[in-house]
């Protein structure tokens, strides 16, 4: 078992690594579409060998450190973001139990009970990561960009949660796999919970810091915002961790709202356990790269907001917004008992 | 066994990061010890199997109090080691409060029957279903009138932050 679980562990953060990899090769393959260019193709075939080529290339840059940063935290910073970038991924449901020699193993690190609440502290953590970072740095620009990223994921957490709320009075369980197994066929809580969906899907783009909400790293005003002294690899982890980060939010939305590995008639194709588990993943995988899109979409079409709108968006439309969908859920859940 | 261990490890943990929020020179790397020790204690949290209640601690204190905290600090920029002589009065005030803390803590634990948990792993106690159906079964007045408190204070703080008059 726990042999299982260690293969179990590392196939999964290694699928996050090559997918975060990756990202970047289809993120500037997009951007190349969207503004009528090619886009990386010099590396390898369609430019497949990029990733690789900017990975050796961030490694082998000249490792630079300020004079006046705290040493220690200044490696702490993106180490930490790296590391909790990596954990949400343990209880995420990535497909029905698998069948090996008549045991059952299941695709899910770890089934607790309370999976969501799990994400969210984790969540709520991220942000160690980017103020230790940003502070270590002893430069005004990366601790006005920390500072910038600590508030506002602060503020998008609240929202997050509480659009979260109503899914969980809907399942009436705060685990995982109990929400997916309620989503059978095409039972999703997106047609239960479209605003939800929408606030949740705000608040991932604010928690990933992408764009529109890339106010932390707003190279007009802040040089880099809180990345600005870091170089090399160290550079490396801070802007992979946010690669990770949105394939791990396509993943949990896709699990919370679009089902996660169910799809309608699946069951119907008469496939052996094994087999199910690997075209279910697969449909999961196809879910995510949805998210994925979307993510790279809306960066290369929407500009930056300006950080009052940012605020407001956040404590005075999503928040209230939220709050009157749990309301309504519990009237609606109330008056069908 | 193992649990034992991971029982010892957690706790010196929690002591080490503890005292050394009080030793660090600069505020945020007491802030960082502190948040040290949260998830120490979270970590005991669960080896009670209190899932719940070790997840809500990590969220509350480590992702949300101390994130507050650091984020004060980093704002006012307090950087400098503090060394100015605080005044005798001041040192005497805060060991005379230590030590009153101290006594309280005696008295209850005194008057309070210690007993070792049996088979910890297999406690119910934590487990949301539990919990949720003691706050709002046995304790729902005293639950919903903390949380009156709470809006209350939260207002209060609104209120206070205001610049312009109202």
């Amino acid at each position: 078992m726990l042999l299982y679980k260690t293969i179990l562990a590392s196939a999964i953060l290694i699928m996050s690594l090559v997918v975060a990899m990756y990202s970047t090769l289809i993120e500037r393959k997009m951007a190349g579409f969207f503004q009528d260019r090619l886009g990386p193709d010099r590396a390898g075939p369609w430019g497949l060998l990029q990733p690789l080529a900017d990975g050796i290339k961030l490694f082998f840059k000249e490792e630079f450190m300020p004079n006046t940063a705290d040493k220690f935290l200044y490696i702490l910073g993106p180490s930490l973001t790296m590391f909790i970038a990596c954990l949400i991924s343990a209880v995420i449901p990535w497909g029905p139990d698998i069948v090996i020699n008549g045991q059952t193993f299941s695709l899910q690190m770890a089934d607790v009970n309370i999976g969501i609440l799990y994400v969210f502290a984790i969540v709520s953590i991220g942000v160690y990561g980017i103020m230790i970072g940003g502070w270590a740095s002893n430069n005004k620009y990366a601790l006005l960009g920390a500072i910038r990223a600590s508030s506002q994921m602060i503020s998008y957490e609240l929202a997050m949660s509480l659009s979260i709320i109503a899914i969980v009075m809907m399942t009436g369980s705060l685990s995982m796999r109990d929400i997916v197994n309620q989503q059978q066929g095409l039972n999703w809580n997106i047609w239960y919970q479209p605003l939800a969906f929408l606030i949740f899907l705000v608040c991932a783009f604010a928690e990933t810091n992408r764009s529109p909400f890339d106010l932390p790293e707003c190279e007009t005003e802040l040089v880099g915002g809180y990345h600005t002294e870091y170089s090399s690899m160290k550079l490396g982890f801070y802007l992979f961790s946010e690669y990770i980060n949105m394939f791990i939010s396509g993943a949990v939305m896709a699990t919370l709202f679009l089902g996660g590995y169910h799809f309608p008639f699946i069951d119907k194709l008469g496939l052996s356990p094994n087999a199910f588990a690997f075209v279910s993943f697969l449909v999961l995988f196809a879910k995510i790269t949805f998210f994925g899109f979307i993510f790279m979409w809306i960066r290369w079409t929407l500009p930056r907001f300006r950080y009052d709108q940012l605020m407001r968006l956040g404590w005075k439309a999503l928040i209230p917004l939220a709050i009157l969908n749990i309301l309504i859920t519990g009237v609606v859940i109330l008056l069908n008992q | 066994m193992f649990t034992n261990y991971i029982f010892y490890f957690l706790s010196i943990l929690a002591l080490y990061s503890g005292v050394m929020v009080l030793l660090s020179k600069k505020p945020i790397h007491s802030v960082l010890y502190l948040t040290m020790t949260f998830f120490a204690i979270g970590g005991h949290y669960i080896l009670l199997n209190a899932q719940f209640l070790a997840i809500v601690h990590i969220i509350v204190y480590a992702g949300a109090i101390m994130v507050l905290f650091l984020f004060t600090v980093m704002l006012l920029n307090l950087n400098k080691e503090d060394s100015s002589p605080k005044h005798i009065w001041v040192k005497a005030a805060a060991i005379i409060a230590g030590f009153m803390l101290g006594m309280i803590l005696i008295g209850v634990f005194r008057g309070y029957d210690l007993q070792i948990v049996q088979q910890p792993m297999e406690s119910q106690i934590g487990l949301v279903k539990q919990l949720g159906r003691v706050l709002y079964k046995d304790y729902m007045l005293p639950f919903e009138v903390s949380s009156i408190l709470f809006l209350t204070a939260m207002v209060g703080a609104v209120l206070l932050g205001k610049k312009e008059q109202i």
